[in-house]
């Protein structure tokens, strides 16, 4: 009896299996991923004036500086949408993602004091992240809306071709956070042991930011083999989308959509499996 | 009864020196090895014992090694040892904060690792939403931190302050607060690392009563690490002791306590030259010791013998007034008498005195002692200043007599009976 393993409820082995996930356990402490949601956005701005009105400053500065830099100086075209409502729907999708991205990556640094006192599931960490990110972009979404209404219903009415394919938006933001998610957790569990690759990230995310259609539309770009390396970018086709859906402007592909998602659900995959094996014995290595 | 934790052949490697220079090519070659070559790990077979004192060849330690041992479950476990024998990595291990090398681990029931009070705080938030992150992260759920909500508060003694961020609290107060959480978590195994150590004498009573009930009145199993003999005396029913990351000793807690004061890993030399390791951090060293000999060469002595010290001390400044005192530490690790000395010496900039330093007749029963000394002015009521302190500088024996001797002392127990033996006199008087 006592040689048979299910008599014990915890097995501790210097290696797990590849893909020994427990989901189980995931699922058992989602009150804690709550909670850790809870403290991302309640602490982040404590003891400041504007509070969650930071949320909003951000974007609107950003949009203001596109407008004036690729907008007034650089005269990148639109795509004939207004400018403040173009750059704003590439801000607000792209923050999204980049804010994810990074705060995901430094998962084991930032709570190596957490983690090297006290076991839970490390994934609930960056999952939490990625949950309580939803918020601030819930909040610069509500934004975007307001100044979409506005231009459609007073500054242009009627001229913005929203179409069916607006009801994607649940499933582009799901693809959105698991991309972000997956690189995080790829990253995080890469930088534990070599830390240059936390240093390439925050270069390589301001890079990725211009191989994605957020400041210029996919129809300005005409060389064929730019048009090939940006059709790779998983974010390319969900942006598009949504620009499309929303917008009504844009190529819209269920192609570049399928491969996005593809991209995701395998970068998921390996990233868990990764994450998985890491955080086993992270503290010796952080 | 049933078995609640079973320990099979743990073991842990270490790395030495700079994780993450170098470890692309040990991850190479070690890759190149286990998966290619289909041979044993060779940073595996070279790793060392770990003692922390002696320089070793190899990069790589065992943090532990061969560790086999079962729990029953109701037993509260204490793990005894030194500095770096490994009590930590096996609670890590055990808590799953980090994987073991070799070997595996079975435990039965939910294990519940407290290696620290108050994990998690964070410092904007009120003791409330604390409670409440503190728990999750311990493993409690929302529902179960909600219904012990009011006992959590009441046992932390900080009503008052609930509703405050708990950055105003004072560091006695989080510990509380900390505390109170871990306590309420009801684990069938609770792991605990020398957190009872923290807090006020009437909060420590009160965590140790808690602690008994756990483990006395609910039927838990416990493995807890202290250095406090007393508390793993009236906590514990069974001790392992580790040194140098191997069990030395599984069994009975009156046994494995006498085992590990008496083994007490005393380097009785005659000759000691005192080096940084040995001082104590964030002193000046304007004058420091640089070594101490006894002049009897056994360096054991009868009790009441005299022991009569050399000590070198060498100043890079003018001193009037300096004095040398001392304290002897039981092999427990607990300071028995302490001196104010009253014979000073002036010693100027450059200068190296070497002092005749006689303990006169200690009165300490049998057993194994250590001196510390600190080299500095002033006293008590003028106030000191040490320019350094050295901490277990010289060890000596105080020999046991034969049996017939004198039977009390002979059959001394010092866990109860103290380290000093009292002389009284008595007399009839009506």
């Amino acid at each position: 009896m006592k040689n048979d393993d299910k008599y014990w409820s915890t097995v501790i082995k210097p290696k797990s299996s590849l893909f020994s996930v427990d989901w189980g356990e995931l699922w058992q402490y989602r009150d804690l991923a709550a909670m850790f949601v809870r403290r991302n956005i309640t602490t982040q701005y404590k003891q400041t004036v504007l509070g969650p009105l930071w949320y909003l400053v951000q974007p609107v500065l950003t949009v203001v500086m596109y407008m004036f830099v690729f907008g007034g100086i650089a005269k990148i075209s639109t795509d004939g949408l207004p400018q403040p409502l173009f750059y704003l729907s590439g801000v607000c999708l792209w923050g999204y993602f980049s804010d994810c991205l990074n705060r995901t990556s430094n998962t084991f640094v930032d709570n190596a004091g957490i983690f090297g006192k006290v076991y839970f599931p490390r994934l609930i960490v960056p999952i939490a992240n990625v949950i309580s990110n939803l918020v601030r972009f819930g909040i610069q979404l509500g934004l975007f809306l307001i100044v979409y209404l506005v231009y459609q219903l007073f500054v242009m009415p009627g001229q913005i071709h929203t179409n069916i394919y607006a009801l994607l938006f649940p499933l582009l933001v799901v693809m959105l956070a698991g991309l972000a998610l997956g690189f995080g957790i790829l990253f995080s569990s890469l930088t534990t042991k070599y830390r240059d690759l936390q240093l390439l990230l925050s270069f390589f995310v301001s890079l990725w930011m211009y191989a994605t259609p957020i400041i210029y539309p996919m129809s300005t770009v005409t060389n064929s083999y730019a048009k090939l390396a940006m059709s790779l970018n998983p974010l390319t086709g969900i942006v598009e989308a949504f620009r499309y859906g929303v917008l009504g402007v844009g190529n819209f592909s269920w192609g570049l959509l399928a491969y996005s998602f593809v991209f995701m659900v395998v970068l998921l995959l390996v990233g868990v499996v990764l994450f998985n094996r890491v955080q086993r014995s992270f503290m010796d290595t952080v | 009864m049933a078995t609640a934790i079973e320990f099979e052949n743990i073991g842990k490697l270490y790395r030495l020196g700079l994780v993450g220079t170098g470890t692309l090519s040990h991850d190479l070659k070690r890759w190149w090895t286990t998966s290619i070559r289909r041979q044993p790990d060779p940073y595996l077979r070279i790793g060392e014992q770990n003692d922390r004192s002696v320089r070793g060849q190899s990069d790589y330690v065992w943090a532990l090694k061969d560790i086999d041992f079962k729990v029953e479950q109701g037993d509260v476990v204490g793990i005894i040892g030194r500095n770096g024998a490994g009590k930590s990595t096996l609670l890590k291990i055990l808590s799953r904060v980090t994987a073991p090398t070799t070997g595996t681990i079975r435990a039965r029931g939910r294990i519940g690792s407290l290696l620290e009070v108050g994990t998690g705080f964070h410092p904007e938030m009120t003791g409330r939403e604390n409670i409440y992150l503190n728990g999750a992260i311990l493993g409690m759920t929302k529902e179960e931190i909600t219904r012990k909500l009011d006992e959590i508060i009441d046992f932390s003694g900080c009503e008052r302050y609930i509703d405050t961020p708990v950055k105003r609290y004072s560091s006695g107060m989080m510990v509380r607060l900390g505390f109170a959480v871990a306590a309420h978590l009801d684990p069938e195994i609770l792991v605990v690392d020398e957190v009872l150590a923290v807090g006020d004498a009437e909060f420590q009573k009160k965590a140790i009563g808690k602690m008994q009930d756990i483990s006395k009145g609910e039927g838990r199993t416990v493995l807890l690490v202290s250095h406090n003999m007393a508390n793993i005396r009236s906590l514990c029913n069974r001790c392992v002791v580790l040194d140098k990351g191997v069990t030395t000793f599984v069994g009975d807690t009156g046994e494995a306590v006498a085992y590990y004061t008496q083994t007490f890993n005393i380097v009785k030399s005659q000759h000691v030259v005192v080096t940084d390791a040995m001082r104590d951090m964030g002193r000046t060293m304007a004058a420091k010791m640089i070594s101490v000999s006894q002049v009897k060469e056994s360096c054991t002595y009868a009790s009441d013998e005299d022991i009569v010290l050399r000590i070198k001390i060498e100043s890079s400044i003018n001193i009037s007034e300096c004095r040398v005192n001392c304290t002897i530490d039981s092999s427990s690790d607990t300071p028995i008498c302490t001196n104010s000395s009253v014979n000073f010496f002036d010693i100027s900039a450059g200068e190296t005195k070497e002092i005749e330093y006689t303990i006169l007749n200690p009165g300490l029963t049998w057993g194994k002692y250590s001196v510390s000394f600190s080299v500095g002015t002033g006293n008590m009521t003028t106030g000191e200043t040490n320019f350094d302190v050295v901490r277990n500088a010289i060890f000596f024996e105080i020999d046991r007599p034969s049996a017939t001797s004198n039977t009390a002392y002979a059959k001394w127990n010092a866990d109860s009976w103290g380290n000093i033996y009292l002389h009284t006199k008595q007399k009839i008087i009506s």
